[in-house]
Parts: structure tokens; sequence; C-alpha cells
């Protein structure tokens, strides 16, 4: 076991057991917060499937956020509440999405792309911002989906748990994809695109499969958002969103598997403090915590270009 | 006659007003080495992007292995058989040695769709990727990163990704440029030993080279073929000397 996986594995096993640990020292905010790390993980390691090892810098992601939310909450909002219908839905028109957004902006590269899969989740954002049924603007108060007899989402921990499990699963196959077969072909696209055409490799279909398998679980992040406030609006996939993400996943480490984690925790770390002190300093300076949150992540981008997860490497030689 | 492993049938390229391909007729027999020579600006290097599938000429076909391919996308090319090597070296800079090869060998096992199984432990894959490795004389640099070979060493790494391809024509773009002496003459070696395994065509400068390898040559002035013939006609041919190889010849 490498000793830069040890510091992971540490972190998971405080992960695991955050439950028991608010509890007993009665922070029961603390769950939550811990809850949204752990499902924006899920989302920052989706990310980094395509834009780590892929290259591919979506500035659209947290359209799967609305999408795998939305298709919940809509559900919900037609009675449907059965966790065993509304994931699979959820799940397939993300993958559905990306799909069809990979279809048309793998075709472009570099600044075309990003601009394309920003306007595609913007069309989201708009589109569900349109729906007056659906609450429009405000959003929709859902119930949560409905596991029955097996698992009750409405508990706090229970859902903790779930959310951690899923993150368990997503790493482990994200660790799995990255030295596969296909993990190689899509780094080595990255790496130099017309090398592995002359090889044989058809890149455009890896990629769009790629962004599929990442839509899946961008969608899954989704679920879970919308399934942990029992709540769904445009906002959940505003391009600040889709930014956040970036940052998260550039901060952890671009292509390192426990980069989005460290990345999300450090993210959320910072807001959870930097909003209280700042407001501590003055009332309502909280608001503009990343005011200190930017000038970090410069010194980030010019000093530990593999974000943090280069950091700890260092550390441990 | 042997049929042509790759044959070219009249092919035209514009770009704009300029005629980058000139009604251009040429082949490549099984077995063969065939080298294409000319001055700067001779339309090489846009042949071989229509022969590879970069770019689509505007009138005229291109067969290989019995097959039309005019139209095919450079991956299904390659899938036929029509292996290459880049004029600018084309490796994956920070992957291993080894890894590079690997990748090559990976692209000619059929899809790689498989999203479970660690290539690290793939025993075929890695012993494969050696042995293309020793028949470049890379055997021991398995492990250094692309990046960190000598410019002579990544223009093997590039042979030896090309050949395990198991290509039954490998098209050579300089393979020797910006090479030492010596280094050349191990990349002319190197090429000599392969060409039992396939048909050659080689674009190449140093006539050194071209001499020591070509059982044809095709001389390209303007886009046109000027001449084709062996060695030894090329030498004696009065207009060759003139326009290509100086007035002393070679």
């Amino acid at each position: 076991m490498q000793p830069r996986n040890m510091i992971a594995l540490l972190l998971l096993a405080l992960l695991a057991v955050l439950p028991l640990l608010t509890q007993a020292f009665d922070q029961r905010y603390l769950l939550s917060v811990g809850t949204r790390i752990v499902i924006w993980s899920i989302a920052a390691v989706s990310l980094n499937m395509i834009l780590g090892y892929g290259g591919l810098v979506s500035f659209g992601h947290a359209a799967f956020f609305g999408i795998g939310g939305y298709a919940v909450g809509i559900l919900s909002a037609e009675g449907i509440q059965n966790g065993w219908l509304q994931w699979p839905v959820a799940l397939a028109a993300s993958m559905l999405w990306a799909a069809l957004v990979g279809a048309l902006s793998l075709r472009t590269r570099g600044v075309y792309f990003i601009m394309i899969t920003l306007a595609f989740a913007q069309l989201v954002y708009y589109l569900a911002s349109g729906l007056e049924g659906y609450g429009g603007d405000d959003g929709l108060n859902i119930s949560r989906s409905r596991f029955a007899g097996l698992l009750d989402l409405r508990d706090k921990a229970t859902f903790y748990w779930l959310c951690f499990a899923l993150l368990c699963g997503t790493l482990w196959f994200c660790g799995r994809l990255a030295n596969s077969r296909f993990g190689t072909v899509l780094r080595g696209a990255r790496a130099n695109e017309l090398r592995m055409t002359a090889l044989g490799f058809p890149v455009f279909r890896y990629r769009l499969v790629a962004c599929v398998i990442a839509g899946a679980f961008g969608g899954l992040a989704g679920i879970l958002i919308a399934n942990e406030g029992a709540y769904v609006s445009p906002a959940m996939m505003s391009w600040v969103k889709s930014g956040d993400l970036i940052v998260i996943v550039v901060l952890g480490g671009i292509g390192a598997l426990f980069g989005p984690l460290y990345g999300a925790i450090v993210f959320f770390a910072l807001e959870e403090t930097l909003k209280p002190f700042l407001d501590l300093l003055h009332k309502g300076w909280g608001e503009y915590w990343q005011i200190v949150f930017g000038p970090l992540l410069v010194l980030i981008a010019l000093h530990a270009r593999g974000g943090m997860a280069s950091l700890l490497r260092r550390r441990d030689g | 006659m042997v049929e042509p492993l790759l044959s070219t049938d009249r092919l035209v390229k514009h770009f704009g007003g300029l005629l980058a391909t000139d009604d251009v007729s040429i082949d490549v027999r099984p077995g063969e080495i065939h080298a294409l020579i000319g001055p700067n600006g001779a339309g090489k290097t846009t042949l071989v992007g229509q022969l590879t599938g970069l770019l689509a000429p505007d009138s005229g076909t291109i067969r290989f292995a019995g097959r039309d391919i005019t139209r095919l996308p450079t991956h299904a090319r390659v899938r036929l058989g029509l292996g290459r090597s880049f004029q600018i070296t084309s490796v994956l800079r920070e992957f291993s040695a080894l890894d590079n090869v690997a990748l090559a060998v990976q692209a000619h096992q059929g899809h790689s769709f498989r999203f479970l199984a660690d290539v690290r432990r793939d025993r075929a894959l890695r012993t494969a990727a050696q042995g293309g490795l020793d028949a470049v004389g890379l055997g021991a640099r398995a492990a250094m990163p692309a990046a960190a070979l000598s410019h002579g060493e990544q223009r093997q790494l590039e042979i030896a990704m090309a050949l395990a391809g198991e290509p039954k024509l490998l098209l050579l773009d300089e393979p020797t440029a910006g090479m030492g002496v010596e280094e050349s003459q191990r990349m002319v070696e190197t090429l000599r030993g392969l060409k039992r395994s396939c048909g050659m065509l080689l674009i190449e400068h140093d006539m050194d080279a071209v001499f020591a390898l070509a059982d044809r040559i095709t001389v390209l002035v303007y886009g046109r073929v000027l001449f084709c013939g062996t060695p030894d006609e090329i030498r004696r041919h009065p207009e060759v000397r003139q326009a290509y190889l100086g007035e002393d010849g070679a």
C-alpha cells in the first residue's frame, strides 16, 4: 500500500464513522456538511473521469445535478416515489443527456468544447426555470425516494451512509477504470490524440462512452442532492456550480483518483470556516468568503500543479 | 505481376490555387521498400496525408490490400494494416516506453471497451509489448518515460509502435530526420531487418538511407511524379540529377 493511499484511506475511515462522531459530540450540522462533501465528491470524481483522464474540460457538469435531481423531483411530484423506479429513470436520463451533449461537443476542441458544454448546461437551467408546473424559478419541494422496508432516507445517518457507500463504489469503479484498457486509451488520447488515431483507435467513440459513464455518476450525485434537501431548483445547476466542480477537481489534483475527495473536503471546510470567521471580523463579510478562497486557488495553480494529491505525495517522498 | 499492396490512381489534391498533388499514380508491392523523394514543397506530406486519411483527395482513388480505401477514416485504415510513423516524433511522452507499445498492441487486439481489468497485470499484453521493444533494440529502456528517451530512441519507439499493429505496409515519414550518422545507421539496419515482414513507403531526405534501402524510388516534383525507377535508374536519369540530386549526382 502506497503511503499517499494511506491518507485517503484514513480520510475514508473517518468519513465512515462521521455520523457516530457528530452524534457523540452533538454536532448534527456537521453531518449535513459531511453529506454535502460526500455527494459533491461523487460528482467531482465523475468530472475527473472526463476532465482528469480524458483532458476534456466540461463546463456544464452541474447539468447532471439538475437532470438527476429533476428526474427524481418530477416523478415524485407525479406521485411516483418508489426509488427503484425513480433512480434508474434519473440515471438513464443523465446518460442520455451525456450522450447527446457528448456527440455534439466532442466534435470541437479546447475553448469551443468548454463553451458548448456550458451552453448546453444553461439550456437545461433555463428549461427548469420555465417549468412552471414544477415550481419554475422557485424550485420544487419533494418527498424523498422510498425504498420500502430497506432504507429510510429521512434518517440523516442512514442517508449519509448510503451516500458514503455510493462514494466508495464510485471511487472503486473510477480506480479500476483508470488502469483498464479503456482508461489507458482515454489517457492516451489526452496525451496525444493524433497518435492514438494513427494507432487505430476511434478516439471519438471512446470519449463519448467516457462522457456517458461520467454522466451516470453525475446524475447519481443529482439524485442524492435532491434527496438530501427534499428539494430541487434550477439553482442546483447554475453555471457557478459547474465552476465549483472544476475548482474542486483542480484543487484536489487533476487526474488523481482521490483528488476530488481532497478537493471537496478542502472546498467545504474552507467555506464553513471562512464564513463564520469573516462574519466575526465584520458582520456580513462571510458572504464574501471567496475573496480569500480565490487567491488561495491562484497559489495552488501556481505552486502545486497537481493539487492536494501532489502535495501529499511530496510529503511522503 | 504481383498485385500491388498499395496503389493510388490519378490522385489530385488542391489547396486553393495550389496543386499539391497532381495526377499521382504510385504503387507499393508486398515486401518492397518504395522510396518517395523530392525537394521541399514537392507534395510528399500532402500525399502521405491522403494515404493515411487525414486529408481527402479531390479526385482519384487509393487502393490498399485489394480494397478501395479512399473514403475510409484513419483508424479503419490502420485496422486494415496500414501503419505509419510521423515526420515529427509522435509518442505519448508521459507514458513509459513499454506502455507506448502496449497501447499499440492493445489497438491491434480489437476494441478496448474493457473497463475493469488492470492492464498492468495483463501478462500477454506486457510480453507482446516487451517483444516489440526488444525488436528495435529498446528492451532495456522499457520503464523509462518516452520523454526521457533520446531523439533517436524515440524514433525507434515509433517504429516499435507501428509494428505492434502487424501492419502489411508501413508509411515512414522521414524516419531518420534529425538523427546523427550513427543513429541513422541504426535506423537503416532496423528497417532493413523488417523488410521481410512488411512493405514500406519511405519518405526520406537522407539519400544514403534511400539508396541503402529502396527497391524502387519515385521522384516527386511540384506535386507530379517526375520519374519512378530502381536506384540505378535514378542515378543515371539526367532530369532527376538536375532537379533533385544536384549537378554532381549521388
